[in-house]
């Protein structure tokens, strides 16, 4: 099932949360909408569960107008940041609580709900647990009791809201990969907001950058990650540095007159001790080993503006650096953009 | 970004006529057992005129009976104010064995019949009582008397202030008052200086509701007071005599007085609350 | 009872003199006096006793003091939660005021409740002149007492289930929605039971405040004997003839039922919070 949405804006009182958004997500992906808070992700992704309604445009499931259609009868799964279970219902009666409220000439029989519910209990590894109650449950088993929950219903869709957001770092990192295998075996269309790069990176098949109610870009991972289309994309994917440089003959080149800004990843920084082509003197300021890299922050000479450079453990060990000795720069890769973008 | 109860409207609410059917059936409820009966108290006080009504609240009896209804309000409440700041320090800033039932016990003048609460003091000091016979030899009199009246608004009056400010003052903690210690006050000082700016709505709010019950009580003063007119009848006692004669309008006029009590105290109360929400 | 902090590593002072105060203070006006209720009782006799508390007359008040305290719980259990429904979800205009108004019942001397009431449903009043005609009489009369004890018990179940409702998450009803759930089955299957506890407690709690009550109710209700005379009315009663030993086993009854009413709320606390983590 694919989803088009069609020039929707949305507003609250004099906020716009959503202006102008045209997004197709195809067939069986998993989709990434993905910027800061108040970027206008969550308010869409509720828009297309129906949970809100579009103050203009439309949401179309393969093709169908589903704008005015009832959350109820939409046919999507939802989960919710804080996961909403019942907690007077224990696991098991939360993931069958969809095909128990059916009408009863759709309503499954109670053996074959019962079936039902512990296969997809099967699928989230918990079967053990369909006696508990939520309150007896870890948050990352909370997350599939959710999960499990909105699958029971056969949605057409499903639709995750931060569905990391209130778990353990370590916790999340499991959940998102096996989220990641998941998907591979049902394939339902799904699509999931989240603020953090790394996840989205890493989870989705695509990415929507979001900010200030409108999209910024729309790509796989790598194309978002390695063709930013614009600063705001670039910076919000990674670390960010800005060299300020003058273009001669289509090859940038980091000298001291401002002409146009560039943008370099911390781990696409040269640290050398001899000065090259394209580099830049500096002052060392600052070393610290984070995990397995190096971060050295620099003070490039005769500006008083500072980069920071990432390298691998190896290569700060070769280099020896101290701090306040002198070190040359070089972007190893730079992105220009045109026209006065602000970050 | 997440969205208020008024834009997610549609799964939240139901069809507009279901709304307006039980919006409807609340308000008739609502009107039948509380708006008709309180606009009731005050056609009936007016029945006569405005002539008859000040006559029968300036009249000496009625005079009387305020009188009475104020000293046994300023009794009880001071001596339960300090009860329930005293309790509620007690039990919020220190763990102990018993907190639970200590809790209970304090709450549990609000279950008991006032009639009970009036009883329970003339089993111990009428005539009849444990400490009847003794009382009378020394020419001391508590039942049918007014030390009997403040005894038993004293006892329904109880709980108020502490029931307001236990819970109050557990959700504060104890942070606040170790600071100050730390910072070298005096037990004293902390108080005055951190606890009571702290709880000083709550207080209030505990303080409003243990003066409408205090002058407002029936049941239990009932039973102690002996109704002498005059000199042991509250302002509800006197209600009840002038009904009692088939004096309604006068009963309604006096009546009136205590009605218009409560609406003071629930403004009062309203305000407290919004106070109390603006400070959270 | 209580006696030492279980950790006695605070700095804030007072804990003896507080704690010392509260104790004394509790057991001069609350536990002594009601004690002396106990000592009385237990001056009578098993025999005399039952004969007391199983009397007739006495019988038909329980009967008459509880089925109508019941039927206005019941009554103030669906209404109230209706009146706490409309006050959370709907706008409408004076909303604050009626909330305000909805603590009248705490707020109002029982005498005054008693006597505008009676004349409110009395066969001349405003309410009475529209229904005796049409055969419903309330005044004087056991509904008369379940009028009252409505009046009086309005507010609890309100007031209990109020915060409950307000602070439902909005989620657990679209994730009731997003699974195709009808208004009505969400209410049923997911917000009730999340209401249950409270509305429980506000039911008990306007149950015993109902069986207790005496002000609001003798003006009203005709007080006749094995028809329409209230528990507490008759331990009254009993004291005007000087039958102490009458009145206080009758009170006695009326005590334990208090005591079993509070453990009941108390259970009913404790209940709902089992599934909060």
């Amino acid at each position: 099932m694919s989803i088009e949405i069609v020039s929707v804006n949305k507003q609250f009182g004099s906020f716009t949360a959503l202006s102008d958004v045209n997004l197709t997500v195809p067939s069986g992906e998993l989709t990434a909408l993905l910027g800061p808070s108040g970027s206008g992700k969550t308010t869409l992704l509720r828009i297309i569960a129906g949970l809100e309604t579009p103050d203009a445009g439309s949401i179309r499931f393969d093709g169908e107008e589903t704008t005015d259609r009832h959350v109820r009868e939409r046919q999507v799964g939802f989960v919710f940041q804080h996961y909403a279970l019942f907690r007077h219902m224990t696991v098991e009666q939360n993931v069958a609580f969809g095909l128990t409220v059916k009408p009863r000439k759709d309503r499954p029989s109670k053996k074959e709900i019962k079936e039902r519910v512990h296969e997809l209990l099967r699928l989230v590894q918990l079967e053990g647990l369909a006696d508990r109650y939520p309150s007896q449950l870890s948050g990352g088993q909370r997350q599939r009791v959710a999960l499990a929950r909105a699958l029971a219903v056969e949605p057409k869709v499903l639709l995750l809201d931060e569905p990391f957001g209130a778990l353990d770092a370590k916790v999340r990192v499991e959940l998102r990969r096996w989220l990641r295998r998941l998907h591979d075996e049902i394939h339902v269309t799904s699509v999931f907001v989240t603020h953090d790069q790394e996840e989205a990176l890493e989870v989705a098949d695509r990415i929507v950058v979001m900010n200030k109610g409108r999209i910024e870009q729309v790509g796989t991972p790598a194309e978002v990650y390695d063709q930013p289309a614009n600063p705001f994309v670039f910076d919000f994917l990674g670390s960010v540095n800005l060299f300020h440089c003058r273009s001669e003959q289509g090859q940038a080149r980091a000298a001291v007159p401002e002409l146009s800004v560039g943008y370099v990843r911390s781990h696409d920084i040269e640290v050398e001790r001899r000065q090259n082509d394209g580099a830049v003197e500096a002052e060392v300021r600052h070393i610290q080993a984070v995990g397995p890299a190096v971060r050295v922050e620099l003070l490039v000479r005769g500006t008083g503006k500072t980069v920071e450079a990432e390298l691998s453990r190896d290569g700060a060990d070769r280099l020896a650096l101290g701090v306040g000795e002198t070190v040359y720069a070089r972007p190893r890769k730079m992105q220009r953009f045109v026209g006065d973008y602000q970050i | 970004m997440s969205s208020t109860s008024a834009q997610s409207a549609r799964t939240r609410t139901e069809p507009a006529l279901v709304r307006w059917l039980l919006i409807i059936v609340a308000l008739l409820f609502l009107g039948l057992f509380l708006f008709v009966p309180l606009a009731a108290v005050f056609a009936q006080a007016l029945e006569k005129g405005w002539g008859a009504y000040l006559a029968a609240i300036r009249e000496p009896d009625a005079l009387a009976a305020v009188k009475l209804t104020l000293i046994t309000a300023a009794i009880s409440v001071p001596v339960n104010l300090v009860f329930g700041v005293v309790a509620a320090w007690a039990i919020a800033k220190f763990e102990f064995r018993g907190k639970q039932l200590l809790i209970t016990l304090i709450d549990l003048p609000f279950s008991v019949s006032p009639v009970i609460s009036g009883l329970i003091y003339v089993l111990l000091f009428g005539l009849q009582g444990w400490l009847g016979p003794w009382l009378q030899e020394h020419d001391l009199k508590i039942i049918f008397a007014v030390p009997g009246i403040a005894l038993a608004t004293v006892f329904v009056t109880f709980p108020f202030v502490a029931r307001e400010l236990i819970p109050l003052m557990e959700a504060q903690g104890k942070d606040e008052e170790e600071a100050a210690i730390t910072l070298g006050a005096s037990g004293f000082q902390t108080f005055w200086r951190v606890t009571i700016p702290n709880i000083k709505w709550g207080l209030l709010y505990g303080v409003i509701l243990c003066n409408a019950r205090a002058m407002g009580e029936f049941g239990a003063v009932s039973v102690v007071s002996g109704h002498i007119r005059g000199s042991t009848n509250t302002i509800p006692l006197h209600v009840e005599i002038l009904y009692n004669e088939y004096n309604y309008a006068a009963a309604f006029a006096v009546a009136s007085l205590l009605a218009l009590l409560a609406l003071v105290t629930l403004v009062a109360k309203s305000f407290v609350e919004w106070r109390m929400r603006e400070n959270a | 009872m209580a006696t030492k902090p279980i950790r006695r590593n605070t700095v804030i002072p007072g804990f003896g003199p507080t704690l010392g105060y509260t104790v004394f203070y509790l057991s001069l006006i609350v536990l002594l006096p009601l004690s002396a209720l106990v000592v009385k009782t237990a001056s009578l006799t098993w025999p005399e006793f039952l004969s007391t508390v199983a009397a007739p007359r006495v019988v038909a008040s329980y009967k008459v003091t509880f089925g109508a305290a019941l039927a206005a719980a019941g009554v103030n259990a669906i209404f109230g939660l209706l009146v706490a429904w409309v006050l959370v979800r709907y706008r409408l205009p004076g909303k604050r005021l009626i909330d305000a108004l909805v603590d009248l019942p705490f707020a109002l001397p029982t005498a005054v409740a008693g006597i505008t009431l009676s004349s409110v449903y009395a066969a001349n009043g405003w309410l009475g002149s529209v229904l005796e005609p049409r055969g419903i009489k309330v005044a004087f009369t056991p509904v008369g007492i379940f009028v009252a004890m409505t009046f009086i018990g309005l507010p609890f179940v309100v007031r209990t289930v109020q915060p409950v409702l307000e602070e439902l998450e909005e989620e657990i009803e679209e994730a009731a929605a997003c699974l195709g759930a009808t208004r009505w089955q969400t209410f049923r299957r997911v917000l009730l039971p999340e209401l249950l506890p409270a509305l429980l407690t506000g039911f008990a709690l306007a149950f015993a405040r109902g069986v207790g009550e005496y002000g609001s109710i003798i003006f009203i209700a005709g007080n006749m004997p094995m028809v329409s005379e209230i528990t507490p009315l008759l331990i009254i009663t009993k004291l005007e003839q000087y039958d102490y030993a009458g009145a206080t086993a009758i009170a006695t009854v009326m005590l334990l039922f208090s005591f079993l009413m509070l453990l009941t709320v108390n259970l009913l606390q404790k209940w709902s919070r089992r599934h909060t983590a």
